[in-house]
């Protein structure tokens, strides 16, 4: 049974360089504070799985040299515009991209989940996205006829991360609606929390939020991070921080601004 | 139409939106991904004149969305044939409605990089009608043959498509497509533009009726419901756009 770490250093700790990571998209709970502890750590030659997509973590990870391979259907800013150091990374080719379509990779983790090798899907065929995926397979539907479908292989992280508003003590996690967490907990080897507040009691008591929880079986750390998904967003909890992701888009332009913002807002904690 | 002689005021995203609303038309279930404010607020414009038909489900949003199931419930629910209209745009879209969202130039070497696929290498293939939006009309984006198709405009007879492109609709004007004969044909001109001027910008060839309407301008009633009632509905998940469009103030982040 997990206990709550004494930091998110702690419990980062449970996360190896060379790891296959799955994270969340901007909507679901991305841990920025575990994502800061990681660069500041120095985590090396990850494999990023974010699922589906990514903004201000992926960019994060990939200009502070932590990535080696991305796995993802899109990373950018959003409303902020094209992701800097993502963009700068593949025109440089300092990472080895595998581009893929949203579903593709919420099936793959599926696939995962259900311990089954390759999962189908429709779509893709006729694509550059299935063109430059040797790992991927177009088959004739075996129950069909004349009915060509793609292949994908189970995608199996060595750990999950994401942010959450609550946990227990027992290291049951609540996420409410943002189911994918629970997939991508079931999918990984290893499942790293990190939550706004401890919930006094046991979420598992509870029938409304025991449906919303991944259970602490799967979960092996949590770790408390008030305000953890800054400067992004946590729904139901509180928005994007807006002026702070205009400074860093203007900032990230450059590899010498983007090292100022780590300087900033990331290796500061080192100092205190 | 109005019998005022004064023309009303819009700005250019509401006639888009406006625009957006009538390629809807009457269907169950609207979705929205990302990136997409102008759909979002013609989906969300039409369910409030619709008393709550149609179904919108805004990618980002919790007052928005009804999904309970996670990321994956979109497309599980499109795959289905459960969602009827979806927006995609391209860094490229080229003239037989294949679109590019990856990069241009040699993939492994590429001069531009742009985010990625997002859902574009499924959805387009299962949602009946995806309504292709751009922006930015000009050579740059609208080409003769994109560098990297994330989703063909069409595929053989026997790969499973139940959806595809309807519309591209641009800062310009509205071109409908033809599925079987894969080219687009010029609808209308948007208020200020011109046929020549859509010829000059655009990069492939289309089809065009002898005398190419005017885009109409968006009814009174239509502006005042995107202004007073979709615009702070947007801010939820498009704060910058909100304000910038429509003046909506975003709460500060603390």
């Amino acid at each position: 049974m997990p206990t709550i770490a004494n930091s998110v250093d702690d419990a980062i700790a449970a996360l190896p360089d060379g790891a296959m990571l799955v994270v969340p998209r901007e909507s679901s709970g991305v841990p920025m504070e575990a994502t800061r502890a990681l660069v500041r750590r120095g985590v090396k030659r990850l494999h990023l799985v974010a699922l589906p997509t990514s903004t201000l973590q992926a960019d994060m990870l990939i200009g502070a040299g932590c990535v080696e391979t991305l796995e993802t259907s899109a990373v950018s800013l959003g409303e902020f515009g094209p992701a800097p150091r993502f963009t700068a990374a593949i025109l440089n080719r300092t990472i080895h991209m595998k581009d893929a379509t949203c579903p593709a990779l919420y099936a793959s983790m599926q696939a995962a989940e259900k311990g089954v090798p390759f999962i189908p899907l429709r779509g893709l065929i006729g694509s550059d996205i299935l063109a430059h995926r040797p790992d991927w397979r177009v088959i004739d539907n075996p129950f069909g006829n004349n009915d060509p479908i793609v292949l994908l292989p189970a995608i199996k992280p060595d750990v999950a991360l994401f942010h959450a508003g609550m946990a227990d003590r027992a290291g049951n996690v609540f996420i409410g609606r943002d189911r994918e967490l629970l997939t991508m907990a079931h999918a990984s080897a290893r499942t790293i929390a990190t939550v706004e507040t401890i919930y006094d009691g046991n979420l598992m008591d509870d029938p409304a939020l025991s449906a919303g929880t991944v259970p602490g079986f799967y979960v092996d750390a949590v770790a408390i991070a008030p305000r953890g998904a800054w400067p992004l967003p946590l729904l139901d909890h509180y928005p994007a921080d807006g002026a702070h992701l205009a400074e860093y888009a203007r900032l990230a332009a450059t590899a010498e601004g983007f090292a100022r913002y780590l300087d900033e807002h990331v290796y500061v904690k080192r100092a205190a | 139409m109005s019998t005022s002689s004064a023309p009303p005021e819009f700005r250019p995203e509401e006639l888009l939106a406006d625009v957006i609303m009538r390629l809807i038309g009457d269907v169950r279930h609207v979705a929205v991904g990302n990136a997409s404010p102008i759909p979002a607020t013609a989906a969300l414009a039409l369910r409030e004149s619709g008393g709550g038909r149609p179904y919108v489900s805004l990618l980002g949003s919790r007052r928005h969305m009804f999904f309970t199931d996670g990321g994956r419930e979109l497309f599980d629910c499109a795959g289905q044939g459960r969602i009827d209209v979806f927006f995609l745009s391209g860094g490229e879209i080229d003239g037989e409605g294949n679109i590019n969202l990856v990069s241009i130039g040699d993939y492994e070497q590429p001069n531009v990089r742009f985010p990625g696929s997002f859902g574009s290498g499924y959805l387009y293939y299962v949602v009946p009608k995806v309504i292709l939006f751009r922006v930015e009309h000009s050579r740059r984006t609208l080409v003769p043959k994109v560098s990297f198709i994330s989703a063909p405009g069409g595929n053989a007879d026997n790969v499973h498509r139940t959806g595809g492109p309807i519309a591209l609709v641009t800062n310009r004007c509205l071109f409908s497509f033809d599925r079987t004969q894969k080219r687009f044909r010029l609808e209308s001109v948007h208020p200020g533009h011109t046929v020549e001027e859509v010829i000059e910008n655009t990069g492939f060839d289309f089809d065009r009726p002898d005398a190419v309407p005017i885009t109409p301008a968006p009814a009174p009633d239509v502006l005042r419901l995107m202004r007073e009632v979709v615009a702070p509905q947007l801010a939820e998940v498009y704060p910058q756009f909100a304000e910038r469009v429509f003046g909506v103030k975003v709460a500060a982040a603390n």
